[in-house]
């Protein structure tokens, strides 16, 4: 039989560090529901994501009493709606999106994913039918998330998208005003988007994958700081002992859930996610184990350091414990979700630049982050752009998620409750770079891209 | 299937007693049975065979949460595979 001392460390783990999986996402394949009228497209979308998905939340209810594991989200992610709806005539998207958020309430799932577009190299007429839809899809629909990917190393920087997108996060900010903006925190901007990312706002259901895949994604910042607090003083060799045994415990979880999951349902197993998401539950933030490690406050020189080393130790530990690893498996630092980065930046230790920076060693970029509602489309542009080229040079995953908060400016703050949490204002440059956007084309494929 | 029952807290007579009394009750068999003190909380996990289990699995977690409650013990069943999994290569 298991020993007390390895039966109370999951209880703990779960019961004090608050170890939970963060979502089973369930990936379906929309690629045979397309079709030359955009209502009979939608009434096929419509009914093969209830007839895939419609056991999807009682199954991960079970696997919740089964091993008593919550389960805080159950999602969807769909394929790329611009390579679907392309068929039809339609002259915006809208309906598809309140199609998704239909089905979506219908199974039960919190969020679904998949509004998207892939435009790194070019834009068909279908993905700018999309992209103009996005503001008024996400400002009347709940549930569905939106993502879309403006570069990619192989291809480079599209910079005519980088441009539209930073003019479409503003409109989604603003046709939602009277709720702080919260449509651009559905919408995320993509350099390198993986294919089989389970985690919201940017989950897609990618064209290489199957027909339907469960995917999963873990969490368990509680359970890592808990850990670190075991080795205080100790050299750095240590902390990365410790975190990597404790990633390698948190992803059997995920790697035991998906298995169980993708069985019940009769469905492939996609792969684990190993990021640590925090959530903004107090004792479940991943800025608090980089104080732990020694920082006085997140942001503090030494954060950037202490978070190479976090994501690291963290995909050692947790690469052995799944069969297929995927998706972002990163660390994630989202301002509004983590209570420790709230504090940060309230005190000043944290700013956009050491945001920036933080994303060159982790995944996965600048994440639900509250702008001052003046801040121009041209910005947010340029803010896309630094963030998409630290993604393209260094081949890996980085995103902009950032709610330009109508009416509100430095020093106020947004609330938007729940897994969002709230957001103090960040100051953002007040320097211009109209110019620089203004001048589009594509940045061309760094030379890391040429490796044949 | 066989699940591992946790009771975690203050030490007091016939917590086993209720415990065990209520299994039997819903038919589950107890196949080993453990307790310490860890920590200063006395701690006791026992392994159970639930095949014969003549209830939901829900209901019995319910039943066993309550009593739980009555005893000022924290009751957790769960399948023994999280820990296996977690803890075994």
């Amino acid at each position: 039989m298991l020993n007390t001392y390895e039966i109370m460390e999951t209880i703990r783990m779960l019961e004090e560090e608050k170890l939970d999986i963060r979502t089973v996402t369930m990936g379906i394949s929309l690629s045979d529901c397309a079709d030359g009228d955009g209502e009979r497209a939608r009434e096929k979308i419509y009914n093969k994501i209830v007839n895939y998905a419609g056991d999807l939340v009682k199954v991960a209810e079970e696997i919740e009493i089964k091993y008593d594991i919550p389960i805080i989200n159950k999602r969807i992610s769909v394929t790329p709606i611009s390579l679907i709806a392309a068929a039809c005539e339609d002259k915006d998207y809208i309906e598809f999106a309140k199609t998704l958020d239909q089905a979506a309430k219908e199974v039960g799932v919190d969020f679904i994913g998949g509004f998207s577009a892939l435009v790194h190299k070019g834009m068909t007429a279908a993905d700018k039918k999309l992209i103009n839809s996005i503001p008024e899809a996400l400002a009347q629909t709940e549930r569905v998330c939106s993502s879309v990917n403006i570069g990619t190393t192989r291809a480079g920087l599209n910079m005519d998208a980088v441009a539209q997108m930073g003019r479409i996060v503003k409109e989604c900010a603003e046709l939602t005003a009277d709720n702080g903006g919260v449509a651009a925190s559905k919408l995320v901007v993509f350099a390198n988007a993986p294919e089989d990312n389970p985690f919201m706002a940017g989950a897609f259901h990618g064209v290489g994958e199957g027909e339907c895949m469960i995917n999963v994604g873990i969490s368990g910042p509680g359970a890592v700081k808990a850990a670190l607090t075991k080795v205080k003083g100790e050299p750095f060799d240590q902390v990365a002992e410790t975190i990597k045994k404790t990633a390698f415990k948190i992803t059997r979880m995920g790697q035991l859930v998906a298995k169980e999951a993708s069985e019940k349902l009769g469905v492939t197993a996609g792969i684990v996610d190993l990021s640590l998401a925090p959530t903004p539950a107090v004792g479940d933030s991943v800025a608090r184990i980089l104080e732990e490690m020694g920082v006085e406050v997140a942001g503090a020189h030494g954060t950037t350091a202490a978070l190479a080393l976090l994501n690291d130790a963290v995909k050692k530990g947790g690469v052995m414990a799944s069969s297929h690893v995927g998706g972002l498996s990163g660390a994630f630092i989202p301002v509004s979700e983590d209570a420790g980065m709230i504090e940060a930046v309230e005190k000043g230790a944290l700013s956009l630049e050491k945001l920036e920076a933080m994303t060159a060693v982790c995944s996965v970029g600048l994440d639900m982050i509250a702008l001052p509602g003046k801040t121009t489309a041209a910005t947010i542009s340029a803010i896309i752009a630094d963030e998409a080229a630290i993604g393209m040079v260094n081949h890996k995953t980085t995103a902009v998620r950032v709610i330009p908060v109508p009416g509100k400016d430095v020093g106020e703050e947004v609330v938007y409750g729940g897994l969002f949490g709230r957001a103090p204002i960040m100051k953002v440059s007040e320097f211009s770079s109209i110019d620089f956007i203004a001048r589009g084309g594509r940045i061309p494929a760094p030379l890391q891209s040429l490796k044949n | 299937m066989r699940a591992i029952i946790t009771v975690i807290g203050v030490d007091r007579i016939g917590i086993i007693a209720e415990v065990s009394t209520l299994l039997a009750e819903a038919n589950v068999n107890i196949l080993d049975i453990n307790q310490t003190v860890l920590d200063d909380y006395f701690t006791m996990t026992m392994l159970v065979s639930l095949e014969a289990l003549e209830i939901s699995l829900e209901e019995l977690k319910k039943e066993l949460v309550e009593s739980g409650e009555k005893l000022g013990v924290s009751i957790r069943l769960q399948h023994e595979d999280i820990f296996r999994s977690m803890h075994r290569i």
